[in-house]
């Protein structure tokens, strides 16, 4: 298994706050990596500094071994694709023509063959000829994830993919986007639903206050007592089956006081 | 996932509406270069067109002074302005990410026009492009000021882009103003001529300027139509698929001075053809850069062609400031559009 990408000892400080302390974190081929924490914790902000949109206080990115700075923008885009919680598109598109749009400012040979199966696999053939901003969040959210696909990257960076979907949605992405990890791409996601990382993230990383709390395999690493701690709210981990992975259910209080102002 | 097998996409083929400009656009010419104080009949049109511009000893000297001297210079300017002005309103909106970018409304020709009345004050009209020169560079810096305040969070927010603009443009006022109280009354004409907009000065020497400059801009604006494309995502997403989003910045606010000024330069702030052609466009065959970028510069001449007709037919003999008429048209064109962009019923097209 080859390093795809790797950050070392990475800060981050905005407006004399800091939002990451020393995040380490690599990640291999076939390989899919979850970023969980509280709201505020630094998910986003640790996925921009992968990204490369955010350069580090202290700490060096690597893609393949090689230092990030080595990168221009147009080497960056055949490196890694990166899925923004939400995109707003300022004029007409249609389906294809936004999935067209992952294979960046110069058309090439193939490029019309990436975009096909990547509309393929995500199930949004048959509303190629539709307007974007006429779909409703869920086909939306799979148009966009196509267009990532279409960029036809070694990595993914995905910020929710899941936030918008029903449930049904959900495990459909997700079988989706375990697939690609399966067939050897790298994948880098921040999740809020914990029961997703649990179920198809080969590790996941737990980060509080922009620190790293803990990282490692799914079952090891959500344990109630960890989580609880992370979340504030007392929370069980219950196990269901050996298929179906332990579930993270909040525990709720019969008489919650109310919070004192 | 259930998907829904429909296409609303209800676009013309863009072949459609080139071979439907082309013809518009030859009749048009034929109109513009016949009708005026003097009309030039068809087979005479046709006559001295083929003479050439040396002067004819035999047949009727006036229209051939008439066309050769007064029209043709006129029809070409119109041509040259018009596209200038739509495929910089198209780059304008493209990188704005907002169809209600255009040159005038935003302060752009109004910072060219204080460029060029300033180099005019300074007695640098004599000097070969001098004007052109000070209106480029006022127009430039006003489409990066514009550009720099309007952007919160790398979005354009229309309000403040309308705002900026309306501040850009009372500043332009004054200056011009200034100008005028210190310019003698040879100025003045000229003066009053930038902020009204006119092809009335159109001559060879105004054609020869311009004409370059358009043709610079506008080839060098089609090969950003993958590029305004992509910008459409948004600035991050469109780094992220490769498009160095700083340096198109930078370029196409270059695009957008040299086309917007040299139109300015020549004949004046001539509003809104930047605005409604784009849009028109839009409707019709979708958003891509790619068609409309030469459509534009196409329903640009036309649209130009037939206000300036307008212009100095409806009144005739006298002439409305073309600035004029194309405001009186496109004010309202404006409202409505940022009506329905306020209301949410389109958030944008």
């Amino acid at each position: 298994m080859t390093s795809i990408i790797k950050c070392e000892n990475v800060s981050v400080i905005r407006t004399k706050k800091q939002i990451l302390h020393d995040i380490t974190l690599e990640a291999t081929t076939g390989e899919l990596v979850a970023i969980l924490g509280p709201n505020g914790a630094g998910k986003s902000t640790l996925l921009g500094v992968l990204a490369g949109d955010l350069i580090p206080e202290t700490g060096t990115v690597y893609y393949g071994g090689k230092n990030s700075s080595e990168f221009s923008q147009s080497d960056l885009a055949k490196i890694r694709a990166v899925l923004p919680q939400r995109v707003t598109i300022s004029f007409p598109y249609s389906v294809e023509e936004i999935v067209e749009m992952g294979r960046g400012p110069r058309l090439a040979d193939g490029d019309e063959g990436l975009v096909e199966s990547a509309m393929r696999r995500l199930e949004i053939t048959d509303m190629r000829k539709r307007l974007y901003r006429t779909l409703s969040v869920g086909e939306q959210a799979r148009v966009s994830m196509a267009r990532i696909l279409a960029q036809d990257t070694q990595l993914m960076l995905l910020d929710e993919p899941t936030a918008v979907l029903d449930i049904g949605q959900q495990e459909k992405l997700m079988g989706i986007i375990r697939t690609l990890v399966d067939e050897g791409r790298t994948v880098i996601s921040v999740f809020h639903d914990l029961n997703v990382a649990m179920s198809f993230a080969d590790r996941v990383v737990l980060l509080q206050n922009g620190k790293q709390l803990g990282s490692g395999k799914p079952r090891e690493t959500l344990t109630a007592s960890t989580l609880s701690a992370i979340y504030e709210h007392e929370i069980e981990v219950i196990g269901v089956n050996d298929d179906t992975g332990p579930v993270v259910i909040p525990v709720q209080k019969k008489t919650s006081p109310r919070p004192e102002r | 996932m259930t998907t829904n097998p429909t296409s609303d996409l209800r676009r013309l083929n863009p072949r459609i509406v080139a071979v439907v400009l082309l013809i518009a656009f030859v009749i048009v010419i034929f109109n513009a270069l016949s009708t005026g104080a003097y009309t030039i009949r068809l087979g005479e049109l046709i006559r001295v067109l083929f003479q050439g511009p040396a002067r004819d000893a035999s047949g009727d000297s006036v229209a051939h002074a008439v066309f050769w001297n007064v029209r043709l210079p006129r029809v070409t300017l119109a041509i040259v302005v018009g596209a200038s002005l739509a495929v910089a309103g198209v780059v304008m909106q493209g990188i704005f990410r907002n169809p209600l970018a255009e040159p005038a409304t935003v302060g752009v020709s109004g910072g060219a026009a204080v460029g060029a009345v300033i180099a005019i004050t300074l007695g640098l009209s004599r000097i070969t492009l001098g004007v052109q020169v000070f209106a480029f560079i006022g127009g430039t810096l006003a489409t990066a000021v514009v550009y720099g305040l309007s952007r919160v969070d790398g979005k354009t927010d229309i309000v403040t882009l309308i705002l900026t603009g309306i501040a850009i443009n009372a500043l332009s006022g004054a200056l011009i103003g200034l100008a005028v109280f210190v310019a003698d009354d040879d100025q003045i004409r000229t003066v009053t001529f930038w902020s009204l907009g006119s092809l009335g000065l159109a001559t060879w020497r105004a054609v020869a300027m311009v004409l370059p400059l358009a043709i610079i801009g506008i080839a060098m604006s089609t090969r950003f139509s993958r590029t305004l494309d992509l910008m459409s995502l948004g600035d991050r997403p469109a780094e992220h698929v490769g498009v160095p989003v700083e340096r198109v910045r930078l370029q196409t606010i270059a695009i957008i001075g040299l086309l917007a000024s040299s139109a300015v330069a020549a004949t004046g702030i001539i509003a809104f053809v930047g605005l409604i052609v784009p849009h028109i466009l839009r409707l019709a065959m979708g958003p891509k850069h790619r068609d409309l970028l030469w459509s534009s510069a196409l329903l640009g001449a036309i649209v130009t062609l037939l206000a300036d007709l307008a212009a100095r037919t409806l009144l005739s003999p006298a002439e409305l400031p073309l600035g004029v008429l194309t405001a009186l048209i496109g004010a309202p064109f404006f409202l409505w559009l940022l009506r329905k962009m306020r209301t949410g019923e389109s958030t944008w097209s």
